[in-house]
């Protein structure tokens, strides 16, 4: 950790409100969890007593203060899981790599965690590692999860994968839905929305299987251009959610069937992306 | 001033009081433990219960927190607040029954026994000692951690502080740090401070069997510093 990275996200952050949940979370971005040094040096940059500083630290708990592995894996109790058999899954992840929920392995790989309702009840038991979601788990797959995140989640081809679920969107402002059945992506209805990129108005498919970065643009994007994201229904603007977490640049909102919110980055190439389905479940 | 109605007399209060000082004003007992003059109100006991309001639309709040107003109408000892008070005191019995403030109060209460699962805990979360540190010592050494079931009250990273002043502010306001005065059995629930005139943990070498809320002990780094 080097204490000018911490000042300077202190520095970024002066004067917002809420100001030190966003920098921990900037933090913990960084580095995996929070060094004890870095929360001295947060409570001094803001002027709050280390106290606390340290009180909010391990009040949430997307908060860690014990380096993480390099895969976190959370694995779901919720009510709707739990009644599912999370609990054995839990056991069954914990077996398989020696330890107990909360802890890392000694190899520094994978994290363990339980957590309490991801919001895809209807799905369980949910696991989910790295952040991708898995669902309808049974113990017998706990290795293959295992394995797959081994190999890095990322590359795991799409299409075989039952890792992924699809889901459906609608435009944050007209509430439109955003599918479009007459277009395929991955075999499903897309995510059509509207963008312009140097000047120019074009359509961008997106796959709406969750997992997937699959597109089909009318027009090319060079990768890592930003595109501005607009509601083909409304014309609303779509871009300015949060800010990605991978490459800092604006993330596009959008409203899941269902309840919650997606936000996709609006960079071309970029896999950043926040899945937040508890705010909205009704 | 601010008109109200306490237990069935009008009673007129400064503006800004809350109903705790108002009772206490005109002389009805309403039993405290998370409140100290001088600490801001946190309402964490719920032991100052009183009822608000009339019939069915009567409800219980914390007098300690509720402010007065006008027109209220306040009873500070019916028998809905008595039987919730109760209920109260056998909670704190049962998971910190050492106190002796929370014993003293349950006496006064008739309360004998309590009918939950007994716990012997050091901490009953009450926040006086991370108030009287904060507000009175300004030195915010100590604080709340951790939420839930794991929640407590200590140091950052149960560190000694360098903030501490060592003033031994939060063990006098502590209703839980009583339980020294149960020597090195915590099931004996009852106190035994007045054989005990000195606290054990200052005699003794090896402080670990002793029940001590705070790690590390104000008391110890008296004696070591
Ligand atoms: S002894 Fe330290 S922790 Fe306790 S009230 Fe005094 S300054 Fe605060
Ligand atoms: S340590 Fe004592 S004073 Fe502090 S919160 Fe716990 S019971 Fe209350
Ligand atoms: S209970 Fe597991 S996702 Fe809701
Ligand atoms: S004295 Fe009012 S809640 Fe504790």
């Amino acid at each position: 950790m080097s204490s000018e990275d911490v000042s300077r996200i202190v520095e970024e952050h002066a004067g917002k409100p809420g100001g030190l949940i966003g920098i921990l979370q900037e933090i913990q971005a960084r580095y995996g969890y929070l060094p004890p040094d870095a929360l001295g040096a947060v409570a001094e940059g803001i002027g709050r007593s280390l106290t606390d500083v340290y009180g909010v630290a391990t009040f949430f708990r997307s908060f860690s203060l014990k380096p993480r592995g390099k895969h976190l894996c959370s694995v779901c109790l919720g009510t709707a899981c739990h009644v599912r058999g999370g609990a054995v899954i839990a056991e069954e992840f914990g077996r398989a790599l020696n330890v107990a929920p909360g802890e890392t392995t000694g190899d520094r790989d994978f994290t363990l965690e339980t957590v309490n309702c991801l919001g895809a009840c209807a799905l369980g038991p949910i696991v989910v590692v790295d952040g991708h979601y898995f669902s309808n788990v049974s113990p017998v797959r706990v290795k293959e999860i295992l394995e797959k995140a081994r190999n890095g989640l990322d590359n795991v081809e799409v299409t075989t994968d039952q890792r992924i679920f699809p889901v459906e969107v609608s435009c944050p402002r007209c509430n439109h839905s955003l599918m479009d059945p007459a277009r395929l992506v991955d075999g499903q209805p897309s995510i059509s929305v509207t963008v312009v990129f140097a000047g120019e108005h074009f359509r961008l498919h997106l796959s709406c299987l969750y997992g997937s970065y699959n597109v089909e643009s009318e027009r090319e994007i060079p990768r890592d251009a930003l595109a501005d994201f607009f509601c083909p229904h409304c014309h609303a603007h779509l871009t300015g959610g949060s800010n990605c977490l991978e490459c800092g640049a604006p993330m596009v909102p959008m409203i899941v069937r269902g309840g919650g919110i997606v936000q996709i980055c609006s960079r071309r190439g970029c896999r950043g992306h926040l899945l937040d389905l508890s705010g909205g479940m009704q | 001033m601010i008109t109200l109605t306490m237990n069935g007399l009008p009673v007129t209060v400064e503006e800004g009081s809350t109903l705790l000082e108002a009772a206490r004003f005109f002389g009805f007992p309403i039993p405290t433990l998370c409140h100290l003059e001088g600490l801001t109100p946190y309402g964490a006991c719920r032991l100052c219960l009183v009822e608000v309001g009339r019939g069915d639309k009567a409800k219980l709040v914390t007098a300690c927190t509720y402010p007065a107003a006008d027109g209220l109408v306040v009873r500070t000892g019916s028998s809905r607040v008595i039987r919730a008070r109760k209920m109260i005191l056998e909670l704190l019995l049962a998971s910190c029954p050492q106190s002796k403030v929370i014993q003293d109060l349950a006496a006064a209460y008739e309360v004998r026994q309590q009918r939950f699962r007994q716990e012997y805990e050091d901490c009953i979360l009450c926040g006086l000692c991370v108030r009287m540190c904060e507000e009175q010592m300004r030195a915010k050494a100590i604080g709340f951690r951790g939420r839930g079931e794991r929640r407590s009250v200590g140091t950052p990273f149960d560190a000694p502080s360098p903030a501490c002043r060592l003033c031994g502010g939060c063990m006098y306001v502590c209703p839980a740090c009583q339980l020294r005065c149960t020597y090195h059995e915590p099931e004996k629930a009852i106190c035994g401070s007045c054989a005990n005139l000195s606290p054990p943990c200052l005699e003794k070498r090896e402080f670990d069997d002793l029940m001590c809320f705070m790690a590390p002990c104000v008391a110890c780094e008296i004696r070591k510093g």
